[in-house]
């Protein structure tokens, strides 16, 4: 693939806390590799804020290679930029030519509040997951993996599940601001497995009730969320999802069971 | 778990939404059906004997009144939604491509379904509420073959149901498979079934609907041979055997 270096001009979303307003300033940037990621790119535009005696924009980012969920930005108009099942540490600016201007947004949703320029408050995954997203064992020594027998089909399902990273990027590209697809991945995951059975009813009534004290809205089946999503959960797992809540009803399964 | 609190969650709301959005997919299928029976020809002798049977049967009735609790309830619960959804994001984005990553019709749910319940508070003012009346009134029906010819002599009136028929058209290609969404059947084995069946009903049925204004308006242009109504204007008896059949 060729090499070629760029200047480019960035739209970037700036707001000194949680409690102020924020505004877009605009910054030019020199010679951009073609090889370099997104976040690369940015931390080239932060050492050249510092040079010049300036904050630095404030972005999530941790493992840059594409498995920790940290990285969000809204670039363009779209989560985690225009690539298909990509995060924005892995988003490389082949992508753009020279001349180019990246309007660069944090997630917008009340339920992830901005904390500091492109940084938002992503805990209220957190407390989906504590509401349910775990099983309660008390652990001994591990047990022989081949000692409980798993249907291949439904280990490879759980597997696709549990890929779930709780970027957001479902809830950022959602029009209702929806975490269904997250929520209903973290349910899929365990539901599928036997050592998720004990808590099973409980878990989907928990989480969904936890789901919507965090003012997430509600799902009507858009699938903006499978298109953004950078681990590909598919929208089947919703499917499972409302099969849960259904059963976990009419089942009279309890909430804080 | 409490009905009340199991029906008011987020997959509640979405429970109710495509629970009575099934029942009125299920009555459009029954609406298509009576209603395709003025392309007979016949001068809606077939037609009026079966909306007839519709307008004076108990159990028909009875539903009548769940389809018109659906109606509401579908609007209701899918309007106020669509409002509490819109402020859940008090800062939108600068810029958005979401037409990239989902389909419009998709996100104008709630647009495309306001349009529909405008285009039905004028289709039940129009045939079902003076029918209704003359019935308590009168203890008769209205001819509605030629309440159908009547009306759609006028160009406007034959330009609104098409377009109301659009509108239903694109409601039902994200409807029906979404419905099917929310109750967890559109699952890897069933999900390419649904969306064809789907796609071909949203297509097929407002087709049917929007082609009826347009037979009746070539019909009374003179397009071609449209046998008059065989009541001559008339109001049928409520009495079931003195329908005339032909």
């Amino acid at each position: 693939m060729e090499h070629y270096h760029m200047n480019l001009t960035l739209k970037v979303w700036r707001q000194k806390n949680k409690n102020t307003a924020g505004r877009f300033e605009t910054y030019p940037v020199q010679n951009i590799s073609s090889e370099m990621s997104f976040l690369e790119m940015i931390d080239v535009l932060n050492e050249s804020l510092v040079d010049q005696g300036q904050e630095p924009v404030a972005f999530d980012h941790d493992c840059r290679e594409g498995i920790c969920g940290t990285c969000s930005m809204y670039i363009n108009g779209r989560a985690h930029g225009p690539w298909h099942h990509t995060t924005t540490c892995q988003l490389h600016m082949r992508e753009y030519k020279n001349g180019d201007t990246i309007v660069v947004e944090p997630w917008r949703a009340n339920s992830f509040p901005v904390l500091k320029d492109l940084v938002t408050d992503r805990s209220s995954f957190d407390r989906i997951v504590q509401a349910g997203g775990y099983v309660s064992v008390n652990t001994g020594n591990a047990v022989d993996a081949n000692a409980l027998p798993i249907e291949k089909a439904k280990a490879d399902e759980s597997f696709a599940a549990a890929a779930c990273i709780g970027c957001g990027a479902c809830v950022a590209a959602c029009p209702n601001t929806s975490a269904m697809l997250f929520m209903s991945a973290k349910v899929s995951h365990l539901a599928l497995l036997p050592q998720g059975a004990p808590e099973r009813k409980g878990r989907v009534l928990n989480m969904v009730a936890q789901h919507d004290h965090e003012g997430f809205g509600t799902c009507t089946n858009i699938g903006a969320c499978e298109a953004e999503c950078p681990k590909g959960i598919s929208l089947e797992n919703i499917a499972r999802l409302n099969r849960e809540y259904v059963a976990a009803t009419f089942a009279g399964g309890s909430q804080n069971a | 778990m409490k009905w009340s609190t199991a029906f008011n969650s987020a997959i509640g709301k979405k429970l109710i939404m495509g629970a009575t959005g099934l029942f009125l997919i299920v009555f459009l299928i029954v609406h298509c059906y009576i209603n395709a029976m003025v392309f007979y020809n016949d001068g809606g002798a077939t037609f009026n004997t079966l909306a007839h049977f519709m307008g004076t049967n108990i159990i028909i009735r009875t539903v009548e009144i769940g389809l018109m609790a659906f109606l509401i309830i579908h609007s209701w619960t899918g309007l106020s939604l669509w409002l509490k959804n819109k402020a859940r994001r008090k800062t939108g984005y600068a810029v958005n491509n979401r037409q990239q990553t989902s389909r419009w019709y998709s996100r104008s749910m709630a647009l495309l379904g306001t349009l529909i319940l405008l285009f039905l508070i004028l289709h039940l003012s129009a045939f079902w509420a003076p029918n209704r009346g003359h019935q308590l009134m009168e203890g008769e029906e209205i001819d509605l073959f030629q309440r159908m010819a009547d009306a759609f002599s006028n160009p406007i009136v034959v330009v609104i149901y098409v377009l109301g028929c659009i509108s239903l058209a694109w409601h039902l290609l994200h409807g029906f498979w979404s419905s099917f969404q929310t109750f967890g059947l559109s699952t890897h084995r069933y999900k390419g079934m649904i969306r064809g069946i789907g796609n071909v009903f949203s297509i097929f049925v407002p087709l049917v609907f929007a082609l009826m204004p347009l037979w009746f308006y070539g019909g009374s242009h003179g397009w071609f041979d449209m046998k008059p109504s065989v009541f001559h204007q008339q109001t049928i008896p409520v009495e079931a055997e003195s329908v005339p059949m032909h």
